[in-house]
Order: structure tokens, then C-alpha cells, then sequence
């Protein structure tokens, strides 16, 4: 999985980021632990909750770092490298640190004939993002491509965070990014 | 209702009748729109006579195989004392398709139906609904249905107060293509890298977690209830081309076309008459040049082939084509062939899970031949390599992705052969002017 647009976020300067001292997820007792353990319950084999805890990590730490590996892996009984292969395949995982609001435009073929890639550069261009998979200086935002999102009648789609905005032209970019809290 | 345009009158919405309908979202909703008799009806039923009742309505796996569905679930041997398990194939990645994200955004509980009717049919207790992770609004929308069912009764320990378990689950996928290969799907589901695994052994011997496991596509889960609804002859004779493919199919369009979204017709359906009549033909001023039909992975056709085709499963086949998820893809005179094959195959390269060499280097070359002939610095050599590089990369690997890539790649340039020739001869740049590969493609 390593050919191919999507440049995976890197952050300039990033070093700092990896010094701060992890803070655990799952701690005893956290609403995260319950939740962890009700879908450990959903298989018969603890292993397969390791995606949807991973999820979780990146939903309440932003991306997963090699401590929270290691703590995912403690938590299903499964080594830090185990995990660490598993981050690596998938492309929505985050490996470091992304901006407050992750762009992703679809340019797959159906959405390169509707102008995907003049949409790709009106996001660099506004949000001031020097190069894909590049944070803006501000944290706020990390554009980058991404391989088809599956909304291919809605071209150019656009996925910001939890949210698929359809229909993307250059020209809505501004509104866009402006609605963005 | 359809969505985003309405239902045109020579759509037949089955699946897609209530799409658009916020009210066919909810428990309620979807109760007064006939929901749950289907499944109230066949949890009453022995597991074999569901079988028999699907494998004669000739249904057909709607993700892009075609294995009719039927005798699938016919492999899972009831009693055998083993668990069992029914994946949902919800990892729709295919370039073009976009019809399972419809379903699960506007009807979440034909869906759960489907796949409480499929458990209990192959004797499963648990069901798992694998949703691509950026499908982010359907993951709500099911989550959310699945909540009420449960809340309900309608799935859970006492499904509809049969007593019999059947537990349906989302799981969500975190961003690969490839784990909509159904083995490669099982591994991700079981936390591991979304690899392919070899068959044999098939899923329905050692499938999800070793154990006997059938994999169904969304469109083909959402479809059972209606049959059992309105039974097995009803979804044959709506097809103009039964008895091999029989029922309606939803089709995506998209890519330069007046109205692309997804539109359901019967088997059989004229696709010359879909593409002009009901998707609204070219955009002005424009005409239709070439199709990929079935999701980016099928043979590139030309307009004159599409206009001939039947749409059904053999109709494609005849043309040279394949059915495959229904996806269809649109490229108009202002498109540059070359330009979109390339980027089709950068897809293949990026989506590659790297497990066999024929597929990683075979990818990845092909993608760097085809950029370097859209970059104007192609040879005619280039265009035999890449015919060599399809040819061993087609049935050498433990999955299809590296035949995928070959096929519209191979077929376009066969098609196509003037357009990359110009490049060649650099008597022409590309209609649509260079640099406009990838802006990340460095």
C-alpha cells in the first residue's frame, strides 16, 4: 500500500508531538473501557475488536502513536508490532499527528472527469496547506487525496472529519472551509 | 421516491423505492412501509425451504460476481454442530459504485431484515455488517436502525419472539479497498492486515473465524425480503431475461453524464434506452466515448458496444464486458483515454495489498508506463509491455485485484489504440492538458 497519491499526513516538525507522555484510553472504569469490552463481547475472539479499538484511540487522541500500539495491543492480548501491521495497512489511520479538520477529495477516475483536481488545489490553496498530506501552519487543517470514496454520482466528494460533503467545486471550497467550527 | 433524482417510469424501484424518504428510516417508518413481515414470516419457516425459495427465484450476488445466492447458502450445512457466521459485504470501494451507500443511508432496516432472514437461512446466530470506514453517514444510519431493532426485539436473543438468536453487528473497516475481497474482509474483521486468504478452503468450509461463513453483498441481502414478500416467481417475471438473470438490479452511473446517480431496472433492460432515456444522455454539446460498466475492474467498451448491450449478467459478457457491481462509468469525447486508464490503475496500485509480486510490481509498473505515455514520453514498446505485464498478471495471484487492473487497462488500449499512439507520436498532447496526473503523484 505505499504507491499512489494519498501522501500519508506527516507533520513538519512533528518531533515535538511524539515527546508528549501519552495518556491512556482505556483506563479501569473509563466509559471507553465499558465500550471496549461490550464489543469484545460481540466476538468470540478478543483480536477482532482490535479495528474498532483502534477507532476508538484515534477518535479520542486525534492519531495513534506507538504507545497507544502498545496499549491497544495490551488491552486484546496481542503484541505492539502485531498492531503496529495492522495501523500500517489501513490508510485511515493515523500515524501522526493531522490538522483539527482532516480534507480528504476524492480523485479516483469518476471524479477526475468532473474536475477533482482543480478541487484538490483549491483546498491547498485556501487552507493554506503548502502540499498534500502537509499541516497548515495554523493546526487546522491536512488536505489530502484520497482513492474513491464510494460517492462517485455526487462527484466531487469531499470527506472532512465525519462529514461527506457532495457536489465539491472549486468555487464552494471557500464556503466550505468557512462553515467549518 | 428515488434519490438524488425521482424515480423515472421505467425505473422499477424495489430496493430503491423509498430512498430519499427520511420516514423509511426509522423502526416505524419502515413498519408501515411492510417492514419485518418478510423476516416475522421466515423465522417460522425451516431454514432449508428459505433456500430453496431464493435459489429459485434465481437471485444472483449483486457485488460482482454473480454466484447465485441460493445454492451459496445451500453450502452451509444446518446442524452440523459448528458455529456459523453471515458477513455483509457494506466495503463498497468499487470506482462508480456507490448503490449500497443508498441503501444503508435511506433504508438501514431492509438491509437488517436481509441479513436476519440470510443468518437464519444458513443457521447463523450472528451476522456482521462490514462498512468501509469512510462511509461515515450509512454507519450512523445503521448503527442507529440497529439500536431501534434491538431495542425492539427484532434481533437479539428472542428474535420476534421465535425464540431463536440472531445478533446483528456493524463493524467498521479503516480504508482498503481490497477488504471487499470477501476472504480478505474475514481477516479484517478478525483484526488482522486485510489480506487474501487462499481458497481452498472456501469460506463456507472455514470461513470468519475458521468457521463455516457466507459472505453476502448489501443489494443482495436488501433483496430477500421481497422475495419472500412476493415470492419466488414474482422477482423471475419482472426480468426480461429470466430464468438466468432474473429480479431488478440497482446500476450507479456517474462521470459525464446529464443525470448521474442510481437508477433500478429490470434484468434485461435496454442500455442503450437506460443511458439516453433515463440517465439523460451526454452533457450538452458532448457524446458518450467510452464505458467501464461494472465497477472500474471490467473491460473498457466502446459507446457503440454499450448501445447493443442487454443489461443483465450474460448481456455485458456478449459485448466483451462483465455486469460486475453495476457501476457504470462514463467518459465523453472531452476525455482523454490514456489520462483515465492511467489514474485507474494508479488506483489498483495504491489499493494493492502487496501480497503477491505479479500484483505489487505488476500495478505499479503498469501505472508508470501509463503516466509516462500521458507525460508524452511513451514509446509503442511501452504498449507491448503493458500487454505482457497484463498477461502475467491475470489468474497468477491469490486474488482478482491484479486482474483487475489489467482489464480496462488492456481493453481501453485495444479500444482506444489512436489516442495513445498520438501521445506516442507526440503529435498531440492529451485532450486534457498535462500536468494533470495526480497532484501527489510524487
Amino acid at each position: 500500500m505505499s504507491h499512489g497519491p494519498s501522501a500519508p499526513a506527516r507533520t513538519p516538525g512533528g518531533a515535538q508531538a511524539h515527546h508528549e507522555p501519552y495518556v491512556p484510553v482505556f483506563t479501569d472504569g473509563s466509559a471507553r473501557t465499558a465500550e471496549l469490552h461490550d464489543i469484545i463481547s460481540r466476538y468470540p475472539e478478543k483480536r477482532a475488536a482490535l479495528l474498532p479499538a483502534l477507532w476508538m484511540v484515534q477518535q479520542e487522541r486525534g492519531w495513534i502513536s506507538e504507545d497507544a500500539m502498545r496499549e491497544v495491543g495490551d488491552e486484546l492480548g496481542c503484541t505492539a508490532a502485531y498492531v503496529k501491521g495492522v495501523v500500517t495497512f489501513y490508510t485511515m489511520y493515523h500515524q501522526h499527528p493531522v490538522g483539527k479538520h482532516f480534507i480528504q477529495v476524492c480523485t479516483t477516475s469518476p471524479c477526475l472527469c468532473a474536475g477533482a483536481d482543480d478541487v484538490v488545489k483549491a483546498f491547498l490553496e485556501h487552507t493554506g496547506c503548502k502540499e498534500l498530506g502537509l499541516t497548515s501552519p495554523d493546526g487546522k487543517y491536512t488536505v489530502i487525496e484520497v482513492e474513491c470514496l464510494g460517492a462517485c454520482g455526487f462527484a466531487t466528494p469531499v470527506q472532512i472529519n465525519e462529514d461527506c460533503v457532495e457536489n465539491v467545486t472549486p468555487a464552494k471550497v471557500p464556503e466550505i472551509l468557512a462553515g467549518l467550527t | 421516491m428515488g434519490y438524488p433524482h425521482k424515480s423515472h417510469p421505467r425505473e422499477t424501484p424495489v430496493l430503491s423505492k423509498h430512498f430519499g424518504d427520511p420516514e423509511a428510516r426509522s423502526l416505524e417508518g419502515w413498519k408501515a412501509r411492510g417492514g419485518y413481515k418478510a423476516l416475522a414470516q421466515a423465522l417460522h419457516m425451516e431454514p432449508t425451504a428459505i433456500v430453496d425459495i431464493v435459489k429459485a427465484s434465481g437471485l444472483r450476488g449483486r457485488g460482482g460476481a454473480g454466484f447465485p445466492t441460493g445454492l451459496k447458502w445451500s453450502f452451509m450445512k444446518i446442524g452440523d454442530g459448528k458455529e456459523h457466521y453471515l458477513c455483509c459485504n457494506a466495503d463498497e470501494s468499487e470506482p462508480g459504485t456507490f448503490k449500497d451507500r443508498e441503501i444503508m443511508r435511506w433504508t438501514p432496516h431492509a438491509l437488517i431484515e436481509g441479513c436476519a432472514v440470510g443468518a437464519y437461512a444458513i443457521g447463523a446466530e450472528t451476522a456482521y455488517i462490514y462498512i468501509r470506514g469512510e462511509f461515515t453517514e450509512p454507519i450512523r444510519v445503521m448503527e442507529q436502525a440497529l439500536v431501534e431493532a434491538r431495542a425492539a426485539g427484532i434481533i437479539g436473543k428472542n428474535a420476534m419472539g421465535s425464540g431463536k438468536t440472531i445478533d446483528v453487528w456493524v463493524h467498521k473497516g479503516a480504508g482498503a479497498y481490497i477488504c471487499g475481497e470477501e476472504t480478505a474482509l474475514m481477516n479484517s474483521l478478525e483484526g488482522k492486515r486485510g489480506n487474501p486468504r487462499i481458497k481452498p478452503p472456501f469460506p463456507a468450509v472455514s470461513g470468519l473465524f475458521g468457521k463455516p461463513t457466507t459472505i453476502n453483498n448489501v443489494e443482495t441481502l436488501a433483496a430477500v425480503p421481497h422475495i419472500l414478500n412476493n415470492g419466488a416467481e414474482w422477482y423471475k417475471a419482472m426480468s426480461l431475461s429470466s430464468p438466468k438473470s432474473s429480479g431488478s438490479k440497482l446500476f450507479s452511473v456517474c462521470g459525464n453524464v446529464a443525470k448521474p446517480g442510481n437508477y433500478e431496472v429490470v434484468m434485461g433492460f435496454s442500455f442503450k434506452e437506460f443511458l439516453y432515456d433515463l440517465c439523460g444522455g451526454p452533457l450538452p454539446g458532448r457524446k458518450f466515448k467510452a464505458l467501464i460498466p461494472g465497477g472500474s475492474s471490467v473491460p473498457t467498451i466502446t459507446i457503440e458496444e454499450a448501445e447493443a448491450i442487454k443489461m443483465d449478467y450474460e448481456g455485458f459478457v456478449e459485448q466483451g464486458t462483465m455486469l460486475g457491481s453495476g457501476g457504470v462509468i462514463i467518459f465523453d469525447d472531452a476525455q482523454s483515454m490514456p489520462r483515465q486508464l492511467a489514474r485507474i490503475a494508479r488506483f489498483y496500485a495504491h489499493e494493492s495489498c502487496a501480497q503477491c509480486t505479479q500484483c505489487r510490481e505488476g500495478t505499479a509498473w503498469m501505472t508508470k508506463i501509463l503516466e509516462r505515455i500521458v507525460a508524452g514520453q511513451g514509446t509503442y514498446e511501452d504498449l507491448d509491455t503493458i500487454f505482457e505485464l497484463s498477461e502475467a498478471m491475470t489468474g497468477k495471484t491469490i486474488c482478482v485485484l491484479s486482474d483487475s487492473c489489467g482489464a480496462p487497462v488492456v481493453s481501453g488500449i485495444n479500444k482506444f489504440r489512436g489516442e495513445f499512439e498520438a501521445l506516442i507520436k507526440g503529435r498531440r498532447s492529451s485532450t486534457v492538458a498535462m500536468p494533470g496526473m495526480p497532484v501527489g503523484a510524487r
